[in-house]
């Protein structure tokens, strides 16, 4: 009896994805209907006078997302090989749960900090209208995604074999050698992994975002695009949403954006969980 | 160059980089203490927002974020350590087990907002509970699943096999084994893991913003089935909603909801260092 209840619960987890991605189809799906198509690939988000067009928003969170990911992929690792070969134990004691600590920093608190203190730094420092820009969100963003990051690579560099570094300080290669030329590029494929889950993490985040980027739905193309205003998919439907009637074209836009985020961190999280899975049928995550 | 000094360069490197990661965490923490600390007394602590909230306390707050932590427990617990269960003593490895591994990954990777659009569709309007502590609840328990999930499985596999093969040869059946050999020597590791989601749950703003969270609500909520004010959503509204808020009632929210998520955080550190060092195996 029991034994069936905890299979069920087993299993429950399938079931609530399903659920997940059925009610953002449900309420989503109208969106791709009632709006022509060209207009929900323009490049115009005005809901108030009927265009949706999502690209600016696509792309503003891919802009703040990748800024943010080459801001922490360095910082991360470095952070990381640090932390497993190189830092003396006391330095270890303090940096592991400093880190736990900043994972569990609610994101409202940081997007406030963010406002507050980081924005108008940046402001002055580049003489700008406003600091409220995708760099601030991405700053944020990266902070937010380093935990993610460090803990895989951490993980990544824990499962390479003593024996390759043993080799290496055989061969009469001192230890940064050894960590540089053979540990890290061992660890390769999963600080890849890392990467892709800092990725996701950091696509997917709403109120830091929505609080640091200023919320300007326009196209990041031009060169300075990266010091103003942006607008992310995550901050349109949190901001937005609060003020559209059930079922009006606009509700079943933000749920479109649903769809589009739900397939996007699928993808990104199907791709991470398939080169885990490979390597722990290989022995172990490298 | 020497290679000596290029290995000391690079230690030094690495360590400012680590520095780099660490000094931002500790200024951000250090600035809500400094600047929020003012606000903290009684009166803030206890009692009904007044004057647009520029006034009074945050108190509906404070017990909105507690009851939905409380109710994010209630349901996610006997799930998630019940499907943690399953993977790390029945589970064979099979394409089902891969198929809700894959789940679990992606259950941890789906953006908050999208949780929250999830809550609105199927709690809210779908099961009709309307913006309330259940919709809010439920919402922020599946957010928190794949956590607890995934820290109990690990602290469930950690238990040796020994143990289990003792059981069943004192004639004891798997779940009398699991019940009463397997799960209160994992309990530690699994506690921590649940405290770790719920203060994610506590600390969260997107998944609540349509599903329970009041903009302005000066009074505690009356059933389940009422919306609540919370934390987050209360320090979000006053630091971009409400113009002309005082600067030490937001860093005083602020600290607050820090405060509660990070003794949260000490207290799963405590649990889990006490008995890592008291374990016998």
């Amino acid at each position: 009896m029991i034994e069936l209840a905890i299979r069920v619960l087993g299993f429950s987890t399938v079931g609530f994805v399903g659920l997940i991605f059925l009610f953002l189809l449900r309420e989503g799906i109208p969106f791709f209907f009632e709006v022509p198509i060209d207009n929900v690939f323009g490049t115009r988000w005005y809901p108030t006078f009927d265009l949706f067009g999502t690209w600016p928003l696509i792309l503003g969170s891919i802009l703040v997302t990748v800024t943010a990911i080459i801001i922490a992929l360095p910082l991360g690792v470095a952070t990381a090989v640090f932390v497993r070969e190189v830092a003396p134990g006391w330095a270890r004691e303090i940096l592991k749960p400093m880190i736990e600590v900043l994972a569990g920093i609610p994101s409202v608190v940081l997007g406030f900090f963010g406002m507050t203190v980081i924005a108008p730094y940046i402001r002055t420092s580049l003489g700008a209208p406003t600091g409220l820009t995708a760099f601030t969100g991405a700053l944020i963003l990266a902070y937010m995604s380093l935990p993610t990051i460090i803990s895989v690579a951490e993980d990544a560099l824990d499962a390479v074999p003593k024996s390759y570094r043993d080799a290496g300080l055989a061969m009469g290669a001192t230890e940064w050698q050894t960590i540089w030329r053979v540990v890290v590029p061992a660890a390769r494929s999963g600080i890849v992994t890392a990467v892709m889950l800092g990725m996701g993490r950091a696509i997917g985040e709403t109120m830091a975002v929505m609080m640091v980027t200023g919320n300007a739905a326009r196209m990041p193309l031009s060169v300075d695009s990266l010091f103003r205003p942006v607008r992310t998919m995550t901050a349109t439907v949190a901001a937005e949403m609060g003020e559209v009637a059930q079922g009006a074209v606009h509700y079943h836009a933000l749920f479109g954006i649903g769809i589009i985020l739900f397939v996007l961190t699928f993808a990104i999280n199907l791709a991470a969980a398939s080169t885990i899975f490979q390597k722990r049928r290989k022995g172990g995550l490298r | 160059m020497d290679r000596y000094l290029a290995q000391k360069i690079g230690f030094v490197v690495l360590g400012l980089m680590a520095l780099v990661v660490v000094v931002p965490i500790l200024l951000v923490i250090g600035t809500v203490v400094i600047r929020g600390i003012g606000a903290i007394d009684w009166t803030f602590l206890t009692q009904m927002p007044r004057d647009g909230m520029k006034a009074g306390g945050i108190f509906p707050a404070i017990v909105g974020t507690l009851l939905l932590t409380l109710g994010t427990a209630l349901a996610a617990i006997p799930v998630g350590v019940g499907g943690a269960i399953y993977l790390a003593e029945y589970a064979k490895d099979n394409w089902l087990t891969r198929a809700i591994r894959l789940a679990i990954i992606n259950l941890a990777g789906i953006p908050s907002v999208v949780y929250g659009l999830f809550g609105l569709g199927l709690f809210v309007l779908f099961l009709n509970f309307g913006t309330s502590i259940v919709a809010g609840s439920l919402t922020l328990a599946i957010m928190t699943l794949p956590i607890i999930i995934s820290a109990a499985e690990e602290a469930l596999r950690a238990v040796p096999t020994e143990f289990r093969t003792v059981s069943a040869s004192l004639g004891g059946t798997r779940w009398q084994g699991i019940r009463r050999v397997v799960l209160p020597q994992a309990l530690p590791g699994i506690i921590t893991g649940v405290i770790l989601g719920l203060l994610r749950a506590a600390g969260e703003t997107a998944p609540i913003l349509f599903t329970v969270a009041a903009f302005y609500l000066p009074r505690l909520p009356r059933s389940i089935f009422d919306q609540t004010m919370a934390l987050p959503y209360h320090l979000f509204v006053i630091s971009t909603q409400v113009p002309g808020m005082p600067t030490q009632v937001q860093y005083g929210t602020a600290l607050v909801l820090l405060a509660l998520v990070l003794s949260m955080n000490l207290v799963a550190t405590i649990i889990r260092s006490y008995f890592r060092r008291r374990r016998q195996w």
